[in-house]
């Protein structure tokens, strides 16, 4: 039986952990399976050491994001978000996601798209809220699962405005 | 990634891109968006007191495959009655363009823009 993220940092399983702990617990980990550290070690050893390195890496990176994070509690409940291939969602949420995009692309200068930025980090922080509330509070795997859903579409929005940002910064 | 030349066509002429009356009885809406990409599509549909679909238009935001299939569908959607139109399948989609896997879920959507708009059709000539 594989060791789950959680429990690779000595952490809660729970979307509503303590970033700075995560943050310690995996330098201490690095630092543990440091190739220096078993220079000396037979082949065995090492590959061991690199796999327990990459493992740190890539939970790391996951537990890091809350997307990521919320994403990764419910595939440990089993839960698939079914991202690629359910493309039901609310039409209100579709037409403030398209009303977003068309502000992104008329956008004429950096101030609007700061104002536009602000009002999607509101919403993807309340997504988190809803998220975390459904995960760690109501139990409620169906409105956790719609969160990830919406989370994941806000989360392109803040990629398509950092590079709305960086094509008028040019 | 390398787009296709049926797709790259599509990208830079989108055929019918625009808006239908949604409040019309005789325009079906279908909205569909996946959140893998963040793609966002509207597929709009309006049939004649035959059945038949005569126009239909789409906007979609997201990539050049994306854009790509709901411009194919509009194409393949005018003249065709419900149930044809009910049976175009993604794999028809992305077999025309030629998408590679990882651009699978665009026709995905595409298919399911129609079945939405088919939907919401038949929702409202029932009422």
């Amino acid at each position: 039986m594989s060791q789950t993220h959680f429990q690779l940092f000595n952490l809660p399983q729970a979307f509503a952990i303590d970033l700075a702990v995560l943050d310690t617990q995996y330098r201490r980990l690095q630092s543990e399976v440091h190739p220096d550290r078993f220079a000396s070690a037979s082949d065995a050893e090492k590959r061991q050491s690199l796999q327990l390195a990459t493992q740190a890496n890539d939970a790391y990176q996951t537990l890091k994001d809350p997307l990521q994070r919320g994403r990764y509690l419910l595939q440990l409940k089993g839960i698939d978000t079914l991202e690629e291939s359910n493309t039901a969602m609310p039409t209100a949420f579709l037409m403030q996601q398209m009303e977003w995009r068309e502000a992104i692309e008329d956008a004429q200068n950096m101030a609007q798209l700061e104002v536009l930025q602000q009002d999607l980090r509101e919403k993807f922080n309340s997504l988190c809220a809803k998220l975390q509330a459904a995960l760690d509070q109501s139990h409620d795997d169906k409105m956790a699962t719609e969160a990830v859903r919406q989370l994941s579409f806000m989360d392109k929005l803040l990629n398509e405005i950092d590079q709305a940002m960086e094509l008028i910064e040019t | 990634m390398a787009y296709s030349d049926k797709v790259l066509d599509h990208y830079e002429n989108p055929r019918n891109v625009g808006a239908l009356d949604k409040n019309d009885d005789h325009v079906g809406t279908g909205m569909v968006g996946a959140p893998a990409c963040g793609d966002v599509m509207k597929l709009q549909i309006r049939v004649n007191d035959d059945g038949i679909i005569e126009d239909a238009k789409f906007k979609t935001y997201g990539c050049g495959s994306a854009i790509a299939s709901s411009s194919l569908v509009t194409e393949w959607l005018k003249g065709k009655n419900l149930d044809q139109a009910m049976t175009i399948k993604n794999s028809d989609i992305a077999e025309e363009l030629a998408l590679p896997p990882v651009k699978i879920h665009c026709s995905v959507l595409a298919e399911d823009a129609i079945k939405a708009a088919i939907a919401d059709l038949k929702q409202k000539q029932a009422a």
